[in-house]
């Protein structure tokens, strides 16, 4: 950054153009924000305000969406609920004022938990195995590196849907079909490339002069790498560790195609919450809500590295 | 990190045992050792999970296997699967649909991401926390967030709809974006670019900073006008950035399924059926998984092609 304040130090933009490329950036933000925003707005809406011409942006917030998510509701005669007991939670008031009841939870939860265990677990498996590699590939002379990295790196292009034939076919015959361990190792293969080609980028950052410091001091190598390189790459390491997580918390092709129950995580589920005749769009943009909260914290604690990650530690700064 | 810790004490165990002389031989050799053990776990695990699958694609792509009649016989085809793929009018289709999707989305991406980033380069105030803002929509899962511009996109209730009419007087009723024929393709277009705006200024920001002053300076004391040094420092210096940029959002939508998927899922009819969603269409509701692994693997090699520009690309930003 202090290259880049230096960069234009002369040449520095007049108040005037400052000002209206201020204003034109902010009202692009402003309008690109409009469908997140709309989606936290719907996510408290009624189901009738949620479909209102003209859209309503003033509302009485009601908890109908996050009541539909995570419960499966049913239809009922006024008589019948007249005669329940009094309703026992805020869900059980909001359905029976629509004439419904609250039947059970739903498969919302057991999803949200598929889409954090593999995340998790894909993530801790493609940091683990890439600061290896990528420590290896940064600090000694290994025979074909570039085509190594190459390789690596191109397995990422692959386009899903072409991997996810063979992987089909494989899983079934591996019994991997449909399981949590299935899509961590799948995430994992397909974060690896990211991984590797992230922390290098990090650990060549790394002054080499620490670690032989420390082997003439008569350090091993591994524990060179140990008590030297991971503590001086953690902050890549937790970078490389948050891009991994988005990855996996955000993948819908191999998710939609290799699991159908047991391992479903949430992006192939959400299209399929449906109320009374068709989608339920509060419910939906309940999930969709719950679902992008992590990720826009991850943004904010990423931004520093966004550029590295996106071009695989190319672009530094 | 656990599973590191046993192997690690055995073999400093080792080190310790061992008189100094066969221990600087040791170290010496084990710089190696520590190389491959490092290395091998990954391409393993790459080499199971993306090169064995491929090859077994490659193979079935001379058969005619059908993956949900498995005990079926399975005949050589030889490159009848390949020879149909690429006579398949609905294939040449496709790629005319995917065609349309990278032309438009990468032009107005690129316009558009590469005047956001040199606005941003202005350094306004508040530069910082407004260019984070705009990053967002890119981090998002297309699957979700495409799933929700259905609803954005519906006819009656829509705010997208809604905006239309409110700002130019066509009635929200009167059209629908995923609904109609002529208009599905810019559907898919528009989301895409709301989308990946953001990922293209980010790239081209850096671009843009990477230029020296000096350059600027000189440019200054020879009075070139500002309209010259555009054309002649700031567009070029920052091209291969922009190109590095174009380069990925090729390949990316080049494979496009998940947005596209949940957005349209191909229709109406196939006008929005771009290459991936052809090939899921054949290879999981049709099961032709021979001539799906076919045109797999006709896909894999045109990305692969184009990965390897990006990858050289990638070498030349890197050099700067």
């Amino acid at each position: 950054m202090t290259t880049a304040t230096l960069a234009h130090s002369v040449v520095e933009p007049s108040g005037k153009s400052k000002g209206i490329a201020g204003t034109i950036i902010v009202i692009y933000a402003v309008l690109s924000m409009i469908p997140l925003v709309w989606i936290f707005l719907t996510a408290f809406k009624s189901p009738p305000d949620s479909i209102a011409y003209p859209p309503k942006v003033i509302f009485s917030p009601t908890m109908d969406g996050a009541c539909n998510l995570f419960n499966t509701i049913s239809r009922q005669t006024p008589e019948y609920i007249a005669s329940l007991p009094p309703p026992t939670s805020i869900c059980d008031k909001v359905a029976r004022a629509r004439n419904m009841v609250v039947a059970g939870p739903s498969n919302f939860i057991p999803r949200f938990v598929n889409s954090l265990v593999i995340a998790f677990g894909s993530t801790a498996l493609s940091v683990l195995l890439g600061v290896m590699a990528a420590y290896a590939f940064s600090r000694f002379r290994v025979p074909g590196k570039d085509d190594l990295l190459f390789f690596i790196l191109s397995t990422r292009m692959m386009p899903p849907i072409a991997v996810a034939i063979p992987v089909y076919l494989m899983y079934r015959w591996l019994g991997l079909s449909d399981t949590r361990l299935g899509m961590i190792l799948l995430y994992t293969a397909v974060n690896v490339s990211l991984s590797v080609w992230l922390l290098k980028g990090f650990i060549d950052e790394i002054p080499r002069e620490y670690e032989e410091a420390a082997l003439v001091d008569g350090y091993t190598r591994l524990q060179a790498f140990r008590k030297v390189v991971l503590p001086q790459a953690a902050t890549g390491i937790v970078a490389t560790a948050i891009f991994c997580l988005i990855f996996a918390w955000n993948e819908y092709a191999f998710a939609v195609l290799l699991t159908s129950g047991q391992a479903q995580t949430t992006p192939p589920f959400i299209p399929f919450i449906i109320g009374e005749g068709g989608q339920d769009w509060p419910a939906v943009a309940a999930a969709t809500a719950l679902f992008l909260v992590p990720i826009l914290v991850f943004t904010v604690l990423l931004r520093k590295n966004l550029l590295r990650g996106i071009t695989f530690g190319a672009v530094r700064k | 990190m656990s599973e590191n810790t046993v192997p690690l004490t055995i073999v400093e165990h080792a080190v310790r045992a061992t008189p100094e002389a066969v221990a600087r031989r040791v170290r010496g050799l084990s710089d190696r050792a520590i190389a491959w053990l490092f290395i091998s776990p990954t391409i393993l695990l790459l080499l199971a999970i993306n090169i064995f699958p491929l090859a077994w694609t490659i193979r079935l792509s001379f058969t005619n296997f059908r993956a949900n009649r498995p005990n079926a016989k399975i005949l050589g085809l030889g490159i009848a699967n390949y020879v149909s793929v690429l006579t398949d009018p609905d294939v040449w289709a496709a790629m005319q649909s995917t065609a349309h999707f990278l032309f438009w989305t990468i032009l107005l991406q690129t316009l558009i991401g590469f005047s956001l980033a040199w606005l941003v380069d202005r350094r306004f105030r508040g530069h910082g926390f407004w260019t984070t803002v705009i990053l967002v929509p890119m981090m998002l899962s297309p699957a979700v967030v495409g799933n929700f511009w259905t609803f954005l996109y519906q006819p009656q209730i829509g705010l997208w709809n809604y905006a239309v009419q409110f700002l130019t007087g066509v009635p929200a009723a009167s059209f629908s974006m995923i609904g109609s024929v002529k208009l599905a393709p810019w559907a898919i277009v528009v989301v895409d670019t709301w989308m990946w705006t953001p990922y293209v200024m980010l790239i081209c920001l850096a671009g843009l900073r990477s230029i020296p002053g000096y350059i600027y300076e000189a440019a200054e004391v020879d009075r070139a006008s500002r309209w010259r040094q555009f054309w002649t420092i700031t567009l070029p210096m920052a091209l291969p950035f922009i190109m590095l940029a174009v380069l990925f959002r090729g390949i990316e939508n080049f494979k496009m399924f998940d947005m596209v998927n949940l957005l349209t899922n191909g229709g109406p009819g196939s006008t929005t059926e771009v290459a991936s969603i052809t090939l899921k269409r054949e290879a999981f509701e049709k099961w032709r998984t021979g001539y799906s692994s076919a045109f797999a693997i006709i896909l894999f090699v045109t990305v692969f092609g184009l990965a390897n520009i990006y990858v050289k690309a990638l070498n030349r930003v890197k050099s700067r």
